[in-house]
Formats: structure tokens, C-alpha cells, sequence
């Protein structure tokens, strides 16, 4: 419109910026139309004081993650997700961090499906040098989540990161054995899970809202964390699921190795989506 | 979630009435759903630019044939130029020359090269092939383990890796092995790697120098949004793929990226993985995708 500082030639690159980085087309338009009511604030053609509005504006849309009280440790927290996404990495990922604060971490495979997820597992817990629990291939993970948490109460740790086995969140039956999991681990231990995570994996397009609307469907999702931004994918997926849902995202993926999880930041995350 | 695309367009298309031909504002205006629609399924940004150009100009001025609505009319149009798009028919696996064959499988991290190495080892025993599954992973945790275990599971021997070795000589010491045991075919499974990682890449082009396989196979998950664009085309850049395998079709993402992927690439997708079982794996018919894309 003309009451725009800046053309419509901006304004339709932007749109293919956006899109192309997976925000979507809906929350697109409604992000444009918000950001040229406040390109007004600025001088006319101004991009670096555009980017900035740009960042505030997005960030504004992310929940800001809440700090649970945990009356009786061990704090546990639940990992969940479709397939391949990176849910054992980030229990790695999060395992180290914890670790490095101080806490004694339990890791807890109850992926008991996939092929040698235990054992994937297991590397990670002694590449970190933290305690793990298990059962063998094909044992019930409800099961494996109830006896990790005798082992976890009764031998003192701080932390539990429970592994679950990816899942389309299209499966019924799976999505009630998540439910499971979790009835049983607040049974043993009165409040938890205290956190469940949603891993997401920044390739992913327009199917992540169907995994959130989904997932939180059998499980109450308390955060999400979004992984493989080390590669060229931008995750503006996020966007829409912020507007949306009111999920904070509390970490991001930036590679393969341990040390590779840093704090979800939206002003940072706004600035990439326009690089 | 979606409304079908043709009720869109007849709700379009109902706002000008009385007309035999398609006409320019008519289509342009239909476009504009079937863009909506086809960027919902994450076809990639440009792809979608180039496809309804293509479209409108193949819509213009036709006739409405007198059993569709030109909402149908349309759809049809469109339905036919993605079937086309996506290959018009199913293109099976060329193994040609000396054996023993060697099918690579490659892509990024999680994408389901490892699942989908056993089930095509599953796939080709039933076409009478004596296969052997080449674990080439050295670097993810337990992925020699993982493919190892798939294999003895469905009773198809596997090469004996081990993650100190280079994946190039894993392919070499595997084809002697092929040859010595009278297997016939090879499926190596190599590590998950990011396009823009250059020394990976070049661990996938030493392979590929080294053993020459009939089939380079780029495995993406049908999830992938935008970005399916940047990345198989620089796996094909640099490795001149011979096809794709599109995993975890059994859920409800649309599936966009098989549009952008063949559109960027030209090379076919041959088969789709519809779960995590071994003999959850399909050869590609391109114009079932073609429905799903446009949410019919
Ligand atoms: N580049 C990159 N790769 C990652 C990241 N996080 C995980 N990966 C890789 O992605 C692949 C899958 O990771 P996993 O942790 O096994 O994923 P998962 O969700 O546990 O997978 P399933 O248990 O099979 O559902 C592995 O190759 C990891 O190394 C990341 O942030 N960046
Ligand atoms: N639902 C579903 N899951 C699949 C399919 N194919 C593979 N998977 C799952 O996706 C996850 C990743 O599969 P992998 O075969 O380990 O993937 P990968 O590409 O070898 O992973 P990296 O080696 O880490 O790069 C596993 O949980 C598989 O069981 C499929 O067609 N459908
Ligand atoms: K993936
Ligand atoms: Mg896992
Ligand atoms: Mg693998």
C-alpha cells in the first residue's frame, strides 16, 4: 500500500523469504501485514532498522520458557518426536550440559524398538560419563521407564532424560504408549515427567504443525527443542507453531556432537531466517 | 485440514458464471488456490512459480469439457501436469554392466538410509538377487550395529565393519567379499551428512570413484519442507544421482518435497518407505503422489 515506507517489490521478497524458510503461507501474511504497520516507526527504505523491527517483531511471538519448581528430585524429563529427528543426540546433548552444572544424570533408553537404539544409547551415556538404564530389545517401555526410576530415586540422581522410540504421530497406538510411559513414571514419582520435550527437526515443512497438534494431543508438550540448524534449513516452521501453540522453544541442534546445543534465542533465530 | 482443491476452485470459479472458456482472470484467480495448496504441501517456493506458469499456459482457452465444472477442469489440468512432472511412470532400479551391482544409498542425517539399505536388500532377495548389506556408517553411534542387526533379521549376511576403518575401503574389502561369497549385489549404507559438509561430500565422491555403483539413491524423508531443494540438488551436483527413495510416506505429510526434489534434479524417485518395518518399502506411482500433493 502506499502508506508503506517501503515497495511492493520489498514487500513480495520478503514474502519469498519467508516461505522459502518454511514460515508458511498464513502466518507469512499475517507476520507482512503486522511488519508494515510498523515499518511506519522508521525512516522510508531503512533495512537495517527494517531487520531490527523484523527481530523484535518475531521474537515477541515465542513463548518465554517457564522454570518448574521441582519439589522431590530427580528432576525427569521426557523426549519425544518422530522418527530421526534426534531425540537420542539431544538427550546426549542435554546429558553433558546437565553434567557440566554439576548433576548426576541418568539416561534411560526406552526406545526398546528400533534396531540397536539401546546400544546408541549406551555409547552416549559413556561418552558422557553418565549413569544409564535399559532392558533388552523388545521389552515394554513403560516397563523400562518404572524400574529406571527405582534405580534413579534410589541411587540419588538429579536428572533422568527418558529416550523414547521416534514415532509418527499419525499412530494411534503409539501415541497412547507415550501416555503410558508417562502414567507410569508419575505413578513412581508423584510430578513427573516434570518436562516434556518435542524434538524437531529444522528441515521439516508444514508437517511439524501436524506433529505438535498431534503429539499434544496423547502428552502435554512443554517445550520444544529444534535440531539440524547447522545445515541450510531455517526451521521458520516455529513461527507458525509460536502463534499458535503456546510452547516456548527452549534449545536448538547445531550439529552431531555433544556440544552442539545452545539456547534458543528468537532475535538470533529472526536475524538467520533473513540471511 | 484441507478443503479438496477442486471445491476451492469451484468456489472460485462459481463467482464467474456463464462462461465456456477458460478465461485469463478465471484461471489466474484459481491459480491462486492451487498455489496455496501446493505450498501447504511444501513444494518448494519456485517450483510452484514455474509449475502454475506452465499450467496457465496449458488452461488457456481451452474449452470446459461439458462433464467437469471448469473448477474440475482445472484440476484436471493440473493433476495431469504434476503426474507428468513427477515422471509419468515408475522407473525401477537400471543394474547393468559387471557384477556384482552396487546400490549407495546417501543423504542427510535421519533421512532413513540405514532402514531403507535392509529393506531393499528385503526387496531385491524376493527378485531372486543374493544380496550383502555394507554398513559404511563409521561415524553415528551404533549404526554398524543397527544395519547389522536389520540384516540378521530378515536372514541376509552383512559385511563385518568396523568403525575404525575408511568407508571407502569398507566398499572395496565388501566387493572382494561379494565376489569371493557369490553375492551378486551390494547395498552400501553410508553416514547421514549435510550438503554443505564439504569433507563428507568428498568422502561420498571417493566412494563413488572407487566402486563405480550402478545406483546412487538420495533417501529424504517426505517431511521436508523448503529446503529438499538446496540439498538434493547438491548431493546431485556432486554425486549425479540415479534416483530417490522418499521415507515415512505412511504418515500425513503431504509429500511437496518429491515435486521439488524431481523438479531440481530431473532424476526419478523410485521407491517410498511407508514405515519401520523391513517390508514397508513401494515403488513410486507418481500420480498417487500427485493426489496427495493437492490434498485430493
Ligand atoms: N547436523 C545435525 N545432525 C543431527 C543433529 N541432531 C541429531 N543429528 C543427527 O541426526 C541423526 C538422527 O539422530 P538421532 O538422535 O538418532 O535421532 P532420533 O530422533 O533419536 O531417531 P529415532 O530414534 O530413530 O527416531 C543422527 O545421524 C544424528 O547424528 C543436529 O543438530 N545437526
Ligand atoms: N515411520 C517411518 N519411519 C521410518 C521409515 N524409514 C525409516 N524410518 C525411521 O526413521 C528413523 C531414522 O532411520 P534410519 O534408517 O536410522 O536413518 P538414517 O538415514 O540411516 O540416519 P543416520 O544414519 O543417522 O543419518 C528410524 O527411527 C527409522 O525406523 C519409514 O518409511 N516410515
Ligand atoms: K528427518
Ligand atoms: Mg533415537
Ligand atoms: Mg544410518
Amino acid at each position: 500500500s502506499s502508506s508503506s515506507h517501503f515497495d511492493t517489490n520489498f514487500w513480495e521478497q520478503l514474502e519469498e523469504i519467508l516461505i522459502m524458510a518454511d514460515v508458511g503461507f498464513n502466518p507469512t501474511l499475517k507476520l507482512i501485514d503486522n511488519l508494515k504497520l510498523r515499518a511506519k516507526e522508521i525512516s522510508p527504505g531503512d533495512q537495517e532498522a527494517f531487520k531490527k523491527i523484523f527481530a523484535q517483531e518475531l521474537a515477541s511471538l515465542f513463548p518465554k520458557p517457564s522454570k518448574k519448581l521441582i519439589a522431590l528430585k530427580p528432576e525427569v524429563v521426557l523426549l519425544i518426536g518422530v522418527n530421526g529427528v534426534g531425540k537420542t543426540t539431544t538427550i546426549a546433548k542435554l546429558a553433558y550440559r546437565a553434567q557440566m552444572q554439576g548433576k548426576k544424570v541418568l539416561m534411560v533408553g526406552a526406545d526398546t524398538f528400533r534396531a540397536a537404539a539401546i546400544e546408541q544409547l549406551k555409547i552416549w551415556a559413556d561418552r558422557v560419563g553418565v549413569g544409564f538404564y535399559s532392558k533388552e530389545h523388545g521389552s515394554d517401555p513403560a516397563a523400562v521407564a518404572y524400574e529406571a526410576m527405582d534405580k534413579a530415586l534410589k541411587e540419588n540422581f538429579d536428572l533422568v532424560l527418558v529416550d523414547t522410540a521416534g514415532r509418527l504421530h499419525t499412530k494411534v497406538n503409539l501415541m497412547e504408549e507415550l501416555s503410558k510411559i508417562k502414567r507410569v513414571l508419575n505413578k513412581k514419582h508423584p510430578g513427573s515427567p516434570h518436562r516434556t520435550i518435542l524434538v524437531l527437526d529444522a528441515t521439516t515443512g508444514q508437517n511439524a504443525l501436524s506433529q505438535v497438534d498431534l503429539f499434544s494431543k496423547s502428552v502435554p508438550i512443554d517445550e520444544i527443542i529444534l535440531t539440524k540448524l547447522d545445515g541450510t534449513a531455517k526451521g521458520g516452521v516455529v513461527v507458525g507453531i509460536a502463534s499458535e501453540y503456546n510452547i516456548p522453544i527452549t534449545f536448538i541442534g547445531l550439529g552431531e556432537k555433544m556440544e552442539d546445543l545452545r539456547p534458543f534465542d528468537g532475535k538470533s533465530f529472526a536475524k538467520a531466517l533473513l540471511d | 485440514m484441507f478443503d479438496s482443491l477442486s471445491e476451492r476452485l469451484d468456489s472460485v470459479f462459481k463467482k464467474i458464471k456463464g462462461r465456456g472458456r477458460l478465461d485469463e482472470a478465471s484461471i489466474e484467480e484459481g491459480l491462486r488456490e492451487v498455489r496455496l495448496a501446493l505450498l501447504e504441501a511444501d513444494v518448494n517456493y519456485k517450483v510452484v512459480k514455474d509449475f502454475t506458469r506452465k499450467v496457465k499456459e496449458k488452461a488457456l482457452g481451452k474449452e470446459v469439457l461439458k462433464s467437469l465444472t471448469p473448477g474440475q477442469q482445472v484440476v484436471k489440468i493440473v493433476h495431469e501436469e504434476l503426474i507428468e512432472l513427477l515422471g509419468g511412470k515408475n522407473v525401477g532400479l537400471e543394474l547393468k554392466g559387471k557384477k556384482p551391482y552396487i546400490i549407495m544409498l546417501v543423504g542427510l542425517q535421519g533421512s532413513g538410509k540405514t532402514t531403507s539399505a535392509a529393506k531393499l536388500a528385503l526387496f531385491l532377495r524376493r527378485k531372486k538377487f543374493s544380496p550383502l548389506l555394507v554398513p559404511a556408517d563409521v561415524y553415528r553411534p551404533a549404526a554398524i550395529e543397527q544395519l547389522q542387526k536389520l540384516a540378521s533379521e530378515i536372514n541376509i549376511p552383512s559385511f563385518g565393519s568396523s568403525s575404525n576403518m575408511k568407508p571407502v575401503d569398507i566398499a572395496l574389502q565388501a566387493r572382494e567379499e561379494a565376489i569371493e561369497k557369490g553375492y551378486d549385489i551390494l547395498i552400501l549404507d553410508t553416514a547421514g551428512r549435510l550438503h554443505i559438509d564439504e569433507v563428507l561430500m568428498n568422502e561420498l565422491v571417493e566412494i563413488k570413484q572407487a566402486c563405480s555403483p550402478q545406483e546412487i539413491l538420495f533417501v529424504a524423508d517426505a517431511m521436508t519442507g523448503q529446503d529438499a531443494v538446496n540439498v538434493a540438488s547438491r548431493f546431485d551436483e556432486l554425486l549425479d544421482i540415479t534416483g530417490v527413495i522418499l521415507t515415512k510416506m505412511e504418515g500425513d505429510a503431504r509429500g511437496g518435497a518429491a515435486l521439488s526434489i524431481k523438479s531440481v534434479t530431473g532424476k526419478p524417485i523410485k521407491f517410498i518407505g511407508v514405515g519401520e518395518k523391513l517390508k514397508d518399502l513401494e515403488v513410486f506411482h507418481p500420480d498417487r503422489i500427485a493426489s496427495r500433493i493437492l490434498g485430493m
